[in-house]
Formats: structure tokens, C-alpha cells, sequence
């Protein structure tokens, strides 16, 4: 119970905050200039967009609760069964950041959704 | 005259350079995943969740040499990633660095003595599968501003 509370946790404050990132980083503007001085340029107009702090936050969240996982689990047990973000990164592609996500790529997510699943049985 | 041979030359010092880069990071990723773990295990799991037994856990993990060379490997990794992203498409990296979840249950064996028994590594490898049947998808299927405005028009 203890396991899988820590998971959502990794999942979804992950995935949550790579989301807010990307939306963040969508909102900065692309990155063209590559020179030291234009990308300090880039990482000031970053932090000034609220979903980066947002999204910083939720990956402190998830970092702490992958250290918790670890503490009572094996890694060769934690590890693959955090691939579930790339089910939780589509969804919210999807839904948060209207992106279009092609069947090819839910194919995908479903096929890593069983192997989590094989991983997650294999515990027991 | 020497044009094709220069140019042969130079795809095949970037092929080499990629999988160079490629075998850091596959290597990197699941050392400091393998790292973090061994740090972690010498750390008591939370029991009463009290914010002074918190603050204590937090304190042991702040001090523990094996959490940050675990952070110092993540950290290196991500620069390799960024850095190959530099010059490789995001599609064929991603992919590429799905087998970082097999050689994380190697190194677990290995450095941690973790038994991966015969379901588990064949999850691995269905994960694995997963993870490169997604990478074979288009890594942009929107435009940039298009997809920040349709986002705020929707809140």
C-alpha cells in the first residue's frame, strides 16, 4: 500500500512536473541562440513563468518519494515500474497540453502498462 | 575528388560518437538509480511520518556520500542526454535509452546482489519493447505556439 502510494506520487509529481516545464518552456519561447549569455537570457525569462516553479516543486515532490520507494523496494523493482509516467506523460500530453498523441504511441503506453504490470507481480 | 570520403569519414565519427554517448548515458542513468538504492538502504524507512522523524531521515540522506554520487551520476546523465540531443534526433535517443531499464537490473544484481527472477525480466523486456514502440512515434506532432494557445484557451 505503502509501495503504491509512493508510486503515484513518483508517477504523477513527475510527470505533473515535466508537464509544467514543458508548458513553462513553451510559454519562455524556443531556444535558437545557443551563446552562454543568451541562454542565462532564457533560464531568467523561465524562472519568471510560474509553471516553472510549479513544475520544480512537483519534481522535488517526486525525487523524495523515488528515495522513499527505494528505501523499502529493490531497484531493479522501482525503476522499470516508473516507466508508468510514460502512460501518465501521454495522457497529460493529451489532455494538459493538448498535444495530439498518434495510436502508434497509446500502442506503446499500453505495451509498457503490461510490462509495468509483469514487474509489479513479480514482487510477490 | 575528396569530397565522398570526407564526408563517409565524418558520418562514421558521428556514428561513433553516438554510441559512445549512447553508452554513457545507459550507463549513467541506472548508476545513479543503483547508487540512490544502495544509499537508501542504509537510511530506516519512515514509520510515524512526525515532522521531526522526517527532518531526521532528511538529515541522514543529506549526509549520505552514496545519495549524492547517485545525484552526481543523474546529473552527469542528464547533461550526456542534452548534449547528444545536440547533434541525434530526440526519436532515436529516446528509444535507445529504454535498454537503461534492463541494465538497471543487471547493475542491481551485480552491485546490490538483487535476484531479478524470470517475471521481472521479462516485464524488463516488454518494457523495454514499449518504450521503443513510442520512440518510433513523431517526437512533434504540434507546433509550439499553436500548442501554448490552445492550452490557455482551455485553461
Amino acid at each position: 500500500m505503502r509501495e503504491a502510494f509512493l508510486l503515484f506520487l513518483v508517477i504523477f509529481a513527475g510527470t505533473g512536473g515535466e508537464l509544467c516545464i514543458s508548458r513553462a518552456m513553451k510559454t519562455a519561447g524556443e531556444v535558437t541562440d545557443f551563446r552562454p549569455a543568451s541562454l542565462l537570457r532564457f533560464v531568467w525569462r523561465a524562472m519568471r513563468v510560474g509553471w516553472t516553479w510549479i513544475g520544480i516543486s512537483m519534481m522535488a515532490v517526486a525525487f523524495f518519494s523515488l528515495l522513499g520507494m527505494l528505501s523499502i523496494e529493490a531497484v531493479s523493482f522501482v525503476v522499470p515500474v516508473t516507466a508508468l509516467s510514460y502512460a501518465a506523460g501521454a495522457l497529460g500530453a493529451a489532455v494538459f497540453l493538448r498535444e495530439r498523441v498518434s495510436a502508434q504511441r497509446w500502442l506503446g503506453v499500453l505495451i509498457v502498462c503490461v510490462g509495468v504490470t509483469m514487474v509489479w507481480l513479480s514482487k510477490h | 575528388m575528396t569530397g565522398a570520403p570526407a564526408n563517409s569519414n565524418r558520418a562514421s565519427g558521428l556514428h561513433l560518437r553516438t554510441y559512445a554517448a549512447l553508452a554513457v548515458i545507459i550507463t549513467l542513468a541506472p548508476l545513479g538509480n543503483v547508487l540512490l538504492g544502495k544509499g537508501m538502504k542504509g537510511i530506516a524507512a519512515a514509520t510515524t511520518w512526525h515532522p521531526s522523524e522526517l527532518f531526521s531521515i532528511l538529515g541522514q540522506i543529506l549526509s549520505s556520500p552514496y545519495i549524492w554520487l547517485g545525484i552526481a551520476a543523474q546529473l552527469a546523465f542528464f547533461v550526456a542526454y542534452m548534449v547528444v540531443l545536440s547533434w541525434a534526433d530526440y526519436s532515436y535517443v529516446q528509444p535507445a535509452c529504454a535498454f537503461s531499464y534492463a541494465v538497471v537490473a543487471v547493475l542491481g544484481y551485480l552491485m546490490l546482489g538483487e535476484i531479478v527472477n524470470p517475471l521481472r525480466a521479462a516485464g524488463i523486456a516488454v518494457i523495454c519493447l514499449g518504450v521503443i514502440v513510442v520512440g518510433r512515434t513523431a517526437p512533434r506532432t504540434t507546433d509550439p505556439i499553436h500548442a501554448v494557445e490552445r492550452a490557455l484557451e482551455h485553461g
